[in-house]
């Protein structure tokens, strides 16, 4: 671990701050362009009324998916999956899926709803969600030794699962992704 | 240009300029867009505000790291990119209270955000439990097609969908 002086916060290096600074602006605007940074906008998809925020996050998958996919092959980038469990992936995914009903925003749209001038995430939300994330660190110890352990599976993705060639799972997923789009449309959602 | 100013774009150009966005990060920076790590450091770097630097040591910010770090600029980064969206197309405003939650629950910003705060400690404690949220788990793990980020995007979902429905089809 670096030395630091007490009180003092330690910082990455600082091309790696601007580039996620650069990063985050861009995604900001975009989230906010699409909608995502509203309240509305997550509680219709939310209620099945406006399907919005799936259709942003499909197309983005699908589009992310082909190019890191492509740099992978080409070995540009590595992938980090990240590791689960059913006992973290499942409970945890449904809490979190309470949550972002009850709140209306998620960690990041928050920071985007926060931009746009919405008072009740920057004032009663992000203070939730801060003081969520303390208490699990305060459980972690606990939680760690039991439920975020079963059923264990690793940094699994698909293509290992179904033993096929990555490019097999690619264009499958991306298959589903635009069958799922065009159905939506079709049913004018 | 109409790009900058018009209030909303289709959600497939922001989904797709979103998964090239994540090409970037990955090739640049080799890291996946994700947020909500941020708000579990920042959490802790309030507490050590108070405690000292002893909250360094649970273990959950030992396997964090309270660095301020690429991930933390990202998300403020989304703060000033969304402000700079919203004036651009005349679109911010300072509001207490979304048109949904009125039209079920009234005006007073007491109870949306006394809601949200419950929700805010709802959707905070998941997002670490799941170890990942709509940004990281959601697209950025799927888009890897990692069986845990598959799995909780679902789990997002449905128990987003459901309590939405209690919420508003028979509470509101």
């Amino acid at each position: 671990m670096q030395t630091k002086n007490p009180g003092t916060a330690r910082f990455e290096d600082k091309p790696s701050l601007l580039w996620g600074l650069v990063f985050g602006i861009l995604f900001g605007f975009l989230l906010q362009k699409g909608g995502a940074t509203k309240y509305d906008v997550i509680l219709g998809q939310l209620l099945l009324t406006d399907f919005t925020v799936l259709k942003i996050m499909l197309s983005a998958v699908l589009t992310g998916m082909i190019g890191i996919y492509a740099m992978k092959s080409l070995g540009w980038v590595q992938l980090n999956p990240k590791t689960g469990s059913a006992g973290m992936n499942v409970i945890g995914g449904l809490i979190f899926g309470v949550g972002f009903a009850v709140l209306g925003y998620c960690p990041g749209t928050i920071a985007g709803a926060i931009g746009n001038g919405y008072l009740d995430a920057a004032v009663g939300g992000l203070a939730g969600i801060l003081i969520g994330t303390g208490l699990f660190a305060a459980l972690y110890p606990r939680l760690n030794q039991g439920i975020l352990k079963k059923g264990d599976f690793g940094d699994l993705t698909l293509p290992r699962l179904f033993k096929v060639n990555d490019w097999v799972v690619v264009v499958s997923v991306a298959g589903l992704i635009l069958l799922l789009l065009y159905w939506l449309e079709r049913a004018g959602l | 240009m109409d790009l900058f100013t018009q209030a909303r774009l289709s959600p497939y150009a922001v989904g797709i300029s979103i998964g090239i966005l994540s090409w970037l990060t990955f090739f640049i920076s080799k890291r996946p867009i994700a947020c909500s790590t941020t708000f579990a450091k920042l959490s802790g770097m309030i507490e050590m505000l108070f405690r000292g630097d002893k909250v360094e040591q649970k273990p959950y910010y030992k396997k964090l790291q309270l660095v301020v770090d690429w991930q933390m600029m990202l998300v403020l980064g989304i703060v000033i990119g969304s402000l700079l969206s919203a004036l651009l197309s005349a679109d911010f405003r300072w509001q207490w209270v979304p048109s949904t939650w009125e039209s079920a629950f009234g005006s007073t910003p007491l109870l949306r955000v006394g809601t949200a705060l419950l929700g805010g400690v709802v959707i905070g404690f998941g997002s670490r439990w799941a170890d990942g949220c709509t940004s990281g788990h959601g697209i950025s793990g799927t888009l890897q097609m990692a069986v845990s980020s598959w799995i909780s995007a679902a789990c997002f979902f449905i128990g987003g969908i459901l309590t939405a429905h209690l919420i508003f089809r028979w509470i509101g």
